[in-house]
């Protein structure tokens, strides 16, 4: 949290009053634990569910990094190739300190904890993954959000001679993806940098990938080089792909029918066999903390 | 007896004493794997499967079961147009050939049901209603279901072999629905399903005028 408070700050970035207190609750919490490190001790978090996580293997193991290869085991078997170490982060747009962030002084400046999420794929299952990382707003606030902005978009890594799914083109490489500004301000969404107090693997988007728990997964983007504040919607690729079947939000919502999977319920990978299929909860069981950002919406339109 | 064997006439010698009930056999040795292996898992007697279906095995299972269909529907079209094309003389290993397709989809039907939408009856017809993909799979399995009943001797002497042959002719289209259904199960273009489609089309070129009821 070191760089929240601020002075550069503008109105645009206050934090709303029911965040503000639930902010509140998680710090007297979480004590006063210093931590830091690529994958952080595991502080403890009011987001954190306490549903059973899903074993290291299979997080690991059964994987959609499209960059690797379309196939579910595809990005354990190809990802060691990609060199994460050094690694930079651009962050340029509407920002007051933009320029080229080292991944190590990202990290010395972030303070990392513990976020047990649900993570609910488009394809209808879903995980419990104990991800390490910190929150994005403390990212963006460090490179000052000025108050003109209005979104984030963000790029993956565009390296076909490692990731050798780019260069096959069913997908306009690189990968992106794009949040609304209080999205990427929320305190539910993270940059994930450890999974089990360890560095992220390279499938799951080491070294830094984001992790926005109420959306479907793929617009938790792996591998992340560019971040970009803007003030225009940014193009986000699925979007981009198919634009029938994904929307920029692709918000979890057993209501709204997507046009290839039901997404009433979900399979909760990990249960063999017979892995369960369960109710999708509205937001992935994140409704209270993040509803109030679509207040007045339709979310069947903006789905 | 003057002439040397063609390729043709040696094959068909060496194929001529198979029996189909090997093939029937072997053709099902996958399936009867599954099944097998399956039972023993839900029962807890023996994890027949181990770590070798990932993590996700019901979907492993389903996919594979999918594909197996397609290959053996594959293989029942190729008999004809090896016997026209080549005068390989295959013809009475079609029948075992196309029920094991028909053994393999309804395998794959009852993976979806079972283990996948794990009898959500409602999820699963609103599915087959409104997932293109799962409609057009669902409406080649249809097509199959005459024509699976149908292949028996009894059946040809009832129907007479022009109406019999006519029926079975619902195989062009429900092979053709089965491959756009593999590719249509992909997010993205990807490159096995659209072999797996490109061949069912040459194939069915090749047929040419049969191709007409």
């Amino acid at each position: 949290m070191a760089n929240r408070f601020k002075s550069d700050l503008t109105w645009d970035d206050v934090t709303p009053e029911n965040v503000f207190l639930n902010r509140r609750a998680f710090m007297a919490g979480a004590s006063a634990l210093a931590a830091t490190g690529i994958a952080g001790p595991a502080l403890a978090s009011q987001y954190s569910t306490d549903e059973e996580p899903n074993a290291w293997d299979e997080i690991t193991q059964y994987n959609n990094f499209y960059e690797f290869g379309t196939g579910k085991s595809d990005p354990a078997e190809y990802a060691s190739a990609l060199t994460t170490d050094p690694w930079e982060v651009e962050i340029d747009g509407l920002v007051d300190k933009p320029g080229t962030y080292s991944f190590k002084d990202i990290m010395a400046a972030m303070t990392v904890e513990e976020r047990i999420y649900r993570f609910r794929c488009v394809e209808a299952w879903s995980m419990v993954i104990p991800w390490n990382g910190f929150e994005l707003a403390d990212l963006l606030n460090m490179a000052g959000v000025q108050s003109g902005a209005k979104y984030v978009a963000f790029e993956t890594l565009l390296r076909p001679e490692e990731m050798w799914g780019q260069k096959r083109r069913f997908v306009p490489w690189p990968y992106r993806e794009g949040l609304r500004l209080d999205e990427a301000m929320h305190p539910l969404t993270i940059m994930a940098t450890g999974i089990y107090g360890k560095p992220i693997p390279n499938q799951n988007g080491a070294p830094m990938r984001l992790v926005v728990p109420w959306k479907y997964g793929f617009k938790s983007i792996k591998s992340i080089v560019k971040i970009t504040l803007t003030d225009t919607q940014p193009e986000t690729s699925w979007n981009t792909i198919n634009a029938r079947e994904y929307g920029f939000y692709s918000n979890v919502n057993p209501e709204v029918d997507h046009p290839r999977w039901s997404q009433a319920s979900e399979r909760r990978v990990g249960g063999g066999l017979l892995a369960k299929r369960i109710p999708t909860p509205m937001f992935n069981g994140y409704e209270e903390q993040v509803a109030g950002l679509y207040e007045g919406m339709d979310l069947a339109k903006n789905f | 007896m003057s002439h040397a064997l063609t390729p043709a006439e040696r094959i068909n010698a060496v194929l001529r004493p198979v029996p189909t009930w090997l093939v029937y056999l072997v053709g099902a040795l996958p399936g009867i794997y599954i099944l097998v292996g399956i039972t023993l898992a839900l029962s807890g007697i023996y994890d027949v499967f181990g770590n070798s279906l990932g993590v996700d095995p019901a979907r492993t299972i389903e996919h594979w079961l999918g594909e197996l269909a397609l290959q053996f529907f594959i293989a029942t079209m190729l008999i004809s147009v090896l016997r026209d094309r080549f005068r390989l003389k295959l013809i009475k290993f079609r029948r075992p050939l196309g029920l094991l397709t028909f053994f393999y989809v309804v395998l794959h039907l009852g993976i979806w049901l079972g283990l996948d939408i794990q009898f959500r009856w409602a999820e699963a017809w609103s599915d087959v209603l409104k997932r293109p993909y799962i409609t057009i799979g669902m409406v080649g399995f249809l097509l199959l279901i005459p024509v699976a009943m149908t292949s028996n001797n009894a059946m040809i002497r009832l129907m007479g072999p022009v109406a019999w042959q006519r029926l079975h002719k619902l195989c062009y289209p429900a092979i053709v629905l089965g491959g756009v259904h593999y590719v249509m199960v992909q997010k993205v273009w990807e490159a096995e399903p659209l072999i797996y489609l490109a061949v069912i089309l040459s194939l069915l070129a090749l047929r040419g005028k049969r191709l007409l009821p």
